[in-house]
């Protein structure tokens, strides 16, 4: 093993503890800021794990698709969907849930581990070791291109959808758009700025 | 010398992972964003699975590739999807708790 074996598998094992402590924070953390932080982590340690498995192309795509577009649109699902004392995951009902929780993981665990381990993976006979982002291209275009199709209309149904489903309701609003009444739990008014004195003010 | 970087079972044991730590994450939380978020994880976790069978099994790299940018896709329509519903609910219920969108229960 030479001198850059070694860094390439120090590296890898980085990335592996990335995705560790990234999805520990994800599961365990108790603010849901901390949570999404968290994932942006774990997938900068997946985006890793595909360069190590070849796709350069990939890699990228992990970090522009989810790090880049996911975590942002989770977050701004954060800031508009929650007020500012639920942002932190109160103790909504007691920790009942671990039990359930760590006896699903583990027997998910156990059934994946004995199939894994007892499979005998047998790799194919002719392998084409073109990990380009031409031969990729050119898959996506000609043999696979209903899958590329497919992805593009599943994208622009869920834009109208999204935007459809987080219209609804919000057709008050129109008629005096700065001083409309807040909406939300009464304690959300003592946090907002906006009083008789700076009732007209967008800024407010 | 067999690298630990070069091995199949590396990868499965690691996308594993990632679904555990998601099957947890998606009963432990007690928000719909939490939930969301260790759906991404399980995502991520099929996603290594594609990509590993196709590094060390498949005839053709591109295939194992198109599926996980197929994930990819789909997890960014699921993200924004339920974003905008999480939202909606927000506006109805007042509530991020999943446990008080009950309307529909008898």
């Amino acid at each position: 093993m030479t001198f850059y074996q070694y860094i390439a598998e120090g590296l890898f094992f980085v990335f592996v503890l990335l995705i560790m402590a990234g999805s520990f924070i994800t599961i365990r953390a108790r603010i849901l800021m901390h949570t999404v932080l968290g994932l942006a982590v774990a997938f900068l340690g997946v985006a890793g794990i595909y360069f190590y498995l070849g796709s350069m192309f990939l890699t990228l795509m992990q970090i522009l698709i989810y790090v880049g577009a996911v975590c942002i649109v989770l977050i701004f699902g954060i800031m508009v969907g929650s007020t500012p004392t639920e942002i932190a995951e109160k103790t909504i009902k007691d920790r009942k849930n671990i039990f359930l929780a760590v006896s699903a993981a583990a027997a998910a665990f156990f059934l994946l581990m004995i199939s894994i381990l007892k499979t005998e993976w047998v790799p194919a006979a002719a392998q084409v070791r073109d990990f380009s982002a031409e031969h990729l291209g050119e898959s996506f275009l000609y043999q696979y291109c209903l899958a590329f199709e497919l992805i593009s209309v599943i994208l622009l149904i869920a834009i109208v959808g999204a935007i459809i489903l987080a219209r609804e309701g919000r057709e008050q609003d129109d008629k005096n758009p700065w001083a409309a009444p807040i909406r939300g739990p009464a304690h959300v008014k003592e946090l907002t700025s906006v009083t008789e004195e700076n009732k007209g003010d967008p800024l407010a | 010398m067999i690298l630990i970087s070069d091995n199949l079972y590396t990868y499965l044991i690691l996308a594993v992972f990632l679904l555990i730590a998601g099957i947890y994450g998606l009963i432990q939380h007690k928000t719909f964003i939490g939930m969301l978020v260790s759906t991404e994880l399980i995502l991520n976790g099929a996603g290594i699975n594609f990509m590993a069978f196709n590094r060390f099994l498949a005839p053709d790299p591109a295939i194992g590739q198109i599926i996980t940018l197929f994930i990819m896709g789909i997890a960014a329509a699921e993200a924004a999807i339920v974003v905008s519903f999480i939202i909606a609910v927000f506006r109805k219920y007042h509530s991020i708790d999943p446990d008080d969108v009950m309307e529909l229960k008898g």
